[in-house]
């Protein structure tokens, strides 16, 4: 009997799975809950990293590789980063082949911008669309493997766990299909997971309404190991909004946007009408070399510094000015069409003439499933290996934003995409030397084992069709939402963690009150959110449980208590005493965060990275002024 | 200033229930669109009558206008319910869902056949793997302007919803297919399986059916020149035809001896 292979989700990550699986000739079943062309991915505006070098700048995957382990604090096993940076040219070559309309030179050839935390021209980007056209690409090529009858699309299908043998392997997943609300079993001899990021958990992001994590928080609890949690991504540059804050890519800023306020509070003025010398352009001032292009908690910060702590906010407002109106209209047309269109017609201004609004939004979670790797000697990822993306369940892998393994404490802008394509790149090949070796194979997975699963699904669902409490659950989740938001985004501090978990626990027994506001089986979206919220209370615990244990600043999470006091010296190293407290900090934090779930708790253990005992880049202060 | 926004929502269980209208009255905020005003209807899902109810069902994702999920009728014209801003909408405010595609529940369709015409039309270009085999062709920064515009679509629906050719009886394609067509066929790779892409548009349903209302190009929401797209395209396949005719002797020649 051929083997079977299941990937849950079908963003860039997915798909990319599905596609080296097929290429291989294996079958595979692709689930996603909405058709895969519709995946989160399309969100991804400025582009895709890779060091092609063709600025003359002498650019190298090592110089893009030593950008994002700094990016990232040191918080990540170095050699898969290695592995995906110097992958990064065949990438975009490839994509360049399956027609991506990327953005061209004069000659013809592949047109590269800046973007944040480097200083090359290093991003291959298709408009202001980027993500939406990669997508695309794979979707074609999968589209193409569907008709050739090796892939199968269970669309409008969504994960509800994984089912487990009695030795604590994935033999298969268990999945509604939420057209009819009928639950099925699929047996395989490997799964995959990508199923994006938890934005969802904070209410209002900039991520798709689909990115509630809830895949990840019930394989959490299944016992998958998560690494990483308080580790969530703010995005310095979004529009506030009512339903969602959409994002103003990075892009904007990598093609000469500039970030100020006024430099007198209060400055009520249309910004057209300030004067040069009367703005003050923080980012520039404070970090001449980068400027705009800080990473971007560092942005991030500064800007909610701005805003919060010096209450410089433009007309009083949260929100600072992001300009690109100095710019010629037909060149922000050509690169940044896309995101000019999003301003335009969701703010009613025309971002081309007026500077926008903008404020930071939760954008990305680094964490995620945490994710084993094999490298050899010279810290090269060994090709095939069954331990690339392999979860700590045997036989389950985790590939895309919902693993953990190439951002580390922060990342760096269009280094997602790229992350999300290598996963798939050595997941799916990594899946076919598991299954080789596993026993038992798919066909000797007992009918009992796979039934058993699927039964504790039709009565988890049987029980929540007949909640008929007073709690409205979206109104459970919009205020997990808005406690998240408050407590656990920019600047964290303990009392407020402490006191947030407790609320998410009380949020947790006001879902046991909830009511599921609708019986029916047709397109049950009401019983589908419910069996969700739970599963993205437990996360958010999660992030806040991790985020209170960790006492130290590393990119994006920042606790000013604990933050290291001021170098004497412009460069720190050569300040002595900061470099003690430096290497002291280190010595106790630089470790990932792992959990396991038990007994309805988080149980939190830091543990050491591997790769720093033969590292490609010693750890060293992360500095960007 | 509007105190409240009253939005009247076309609902049905399923394709085989009773078509029931029902209405909702939210407080009004500034920058609220239709997505915003029915995740508040989820918040409390009670009508303007006093009757407590399921909260109606839509699809979503992206809420920006690139997903293509949310596609729906609001006050009759077919657009994506995330960009409908209450601002700009007359009140009572009317939710439909496409007309053109098989129900699910309420605001839901199914848009497979969408997808299914993208497998017709072979809307991909055969690479021989992923492996790395260096960079693709040169493309002429004007090429991919044109491209890029193309491969916007999202596939949301708008040029099916509003195309008078479209309905149960009819089998036509639509504009998005055959502009996807024009896409692939644009590309130097794409080029050299352009016959099969045009053959399959000269199959029934394909770009012969296409009436000439223009109606696609005005509701297409990523301003994709569909119209274009469709004359280009109805040339490449009289030009094919032609060819086909022609080399119909060339393969009778090259058939061998006997």
């Amino acid at each position: 009997m051929a083997e079977r292979y299941i990937v849950v989700g079908g963003g860039l990550a997915g798909l990319m799975t599905v596609i080296k699986l097929a290429e291989a000739g294996k079958n595979v079943d692709v689930f996603s809950i909405v058709p895969v062309k519709r995946s989160h991915s399309v969100c991804a505006q400025g582009g895709i990293n890779g060091a092609v070098n063709t600025k003359g700048e002498g650019d190298h995957p090592d110089i893009h590789l030593y950008d994002t382990i700094r990016g990232a604090d040191f918080l990540v096993e170095q050699p898969p980063v290695k592995g995906m940076c110097y992958t990064a040219p065949a990438i975009i070559y490839l994509f360049d082949r399956m027609g991506v309309p990327f953005n061209r030179t004069s000659e013809g050839l592949l047109d590269f911008r800046r973007f944040g935390g480097t200083l090359h021209h290093r991003t291959a980007f298709a408009g202001a669309s980027t993500g939406q056209q990669l997508l695309y690409a794979l979707d074609e090529q999968v589209r193409r493997y569907e008709t050739e009858g090796l892939v199968r699309k269970f669309e409008y299908w969504e994960y509800l766990s994984f089912v487990k043998d009695e030795q604590g392997a994935c033999r298969g997943i268990v999945a509604v299909d939420l057209r009819n609300m009928e639950i099925q079993a699929f047996a395989a001899d490997a799964v995959c997971l990508a199923t994006g990021g938890p934005g969802i958990v904070y209410g209002r992001s900039t991520n798709s309404t689909i990115n509630t994590g809830s895949a990840n928080g019930r394989t959490y609890m299944d016992g998958a190991v998560y690494a990483n949690a308080e580790f969530i991504q703010v995005h310095p540059t979004a529009i506030p909004g009512q339903d969602k804050h959409r994002l103003m890519s990075e892009s904007a800023r990598g093609e000469g946007g500039r970030v100020w306020v006024p430099r007198k509070k209060g400055d009520h003025r249309d910004p057209r009408m300030i004067p040069e010398a009367e703005r003050w352009y923080f980012l520039e001032e404070k970090y001449p070399k980068y400027g705009n292009l800080v990473p971007r908690d560092v942005a991030s910060r500064e800007i909610v510094h701005v805003v919060r702590d010096l209450g410089m906010g433009v007309e009083g407002e949260e929100a600072v000015y992001l300009d690109v109106s100095h710019i010629p209209a037909d060149v922000l047309d050509r690169k940044l069409g896309g995101i000019m269109e999003i301003y335009e017609k969701f703010v009613g201004v025309d971002p081309r003439h007026m500077p926008m609004k903008i404020f930071p939004a939760v954008h990305y979670s680094m964490g995620g499933l945490w994710v084993d790797y094999e490298a050899d000697a010279n810290n090269d990822m060994v090709k095939d290996s069954p331990r690339q993306q392999s979860t700590s369940v045997p036989g389950l892998y985790a590939a895309g934003e919902c693993d953990y393994a190439y951002h580390g404490a922060n990342r760096l802008g269009a280094n997602s995409l790229l992350s999300c394509i290598y996963a798939g790149m050595i997941a799916g090949p990594a899946m076919i030397s598991y299954a080789k070796n596993a026993a038992p194979k798919k066909g000797d997975v007992s009918q009992g084992l796979v039934g058993g699963a699927r039964q504790k699904w039709v009565e988890r669902f049987d029980s929540i069709y007949k909640m008929g409490g007073t709690e409205n659950p979206f109104v459970i989740g919009r205020d997990m939402g808005e406690l998240m938001q408050r407590v656990s985004t920019v600047v964290k501090h303990n009392p407020e963690l402490d006191q947030a978990i407790q609320q998410i626990r009380g949020m947790k027994e006001r879902w046991k009150a909830a009511n599921v506001l609708d019986t029916g089986r047709t397109l049950n979206q009401s019983a589908a959110y419910v069996n969700q919220l739970w599963n993205m209370l437990e996360l958010a615990e999660l992030i806040l449980v991790c985020g209170r244990m960790r006492d130290e600043c590393r990119g994006s999470h920042y606790k000013p208590e604990f933050d290291l006091p001021q170098p004497k010296t412009k460069d720190p190293r050569q300040d002595p005493e900061w470099m003690e407290a430096w290497r002291r900090r280190n010595e106790k934090w630089l470790k990932f965060t792992t959990a396991r779930w038990s007994e309805g708790r988080p149980q939190v253990t830091f543990e050491p990275i591997q790769s720093l005992k033969n590292p490609i880049l010693k750890p060293e202060p992360r500095w960007y002024a | 200033m509007l105190k409240a926004i009253l939005v009247r929502i076309e609902r049905r269980d399923g394709p085989d229930a009773p078509k029931r209208w029902e209405e909702f009255s939210v407080p009004y905020t500034k920058n609220a669109n239709v997505i915003s005003v029915l995740m508040e209807i989820q918040r409390n899902p009670v009508t303007t009558a006093g009757k407590r109810v399921p909260p109606p069902v839509w699809d979503q994702a992206c809420l920006e206008e690139v997903c293509g999920s949310c596609t729906m009728n609001v006050n009759g014209k077919v657009r994506q319910a995330c960009s409908a801003l209450i601002d700009q909408l007359e009140q009572p405010i009317t939710l439909q869902p496409m007309k053109k595609f098989p129900l699910v529940r309420d605001l839901s369709v199914d848009r497979q056949m969408m997808f299914d015409s993208l497998k017709r039309v072979r809307a991909w270009i055969p690479i021989d793997g992923t492996y790395d085999l260096g960079p693709g062709p040169r493309i002429a920064p004007e090429d991919q302007e044109i491209n890029y515009v193309l491969s916007t679509c999202m596939t949301c629906g708008c040029c099916l919803e509003v195309c008078p050719q479209v309905s149960e009886s009819t089998r036509f394609i639509g504009a998005a297919a055959i502009s996807q067509v024009r896409l692939f066929n644009n590309h130097p790779t794409g080029k050299m399986n352009a016959s099969e892409r045009l053959h399959a548009l000269m199959l029934p349903g394909g770009i012969n059916d296409c009436g000439k209302a223009a109606n696609c190009v005005k509701a297409c929401p990523k301003g994709i020149p569909l119209t274009s797209s469709i004359a280009e395209m109805a040339r490449e396949t009289t030009r094919q035809a032609l060819r086909d005719f022609l080399r119909r002797d060339e393969r009778k020649s090259g058939s061998g001896p006997g």
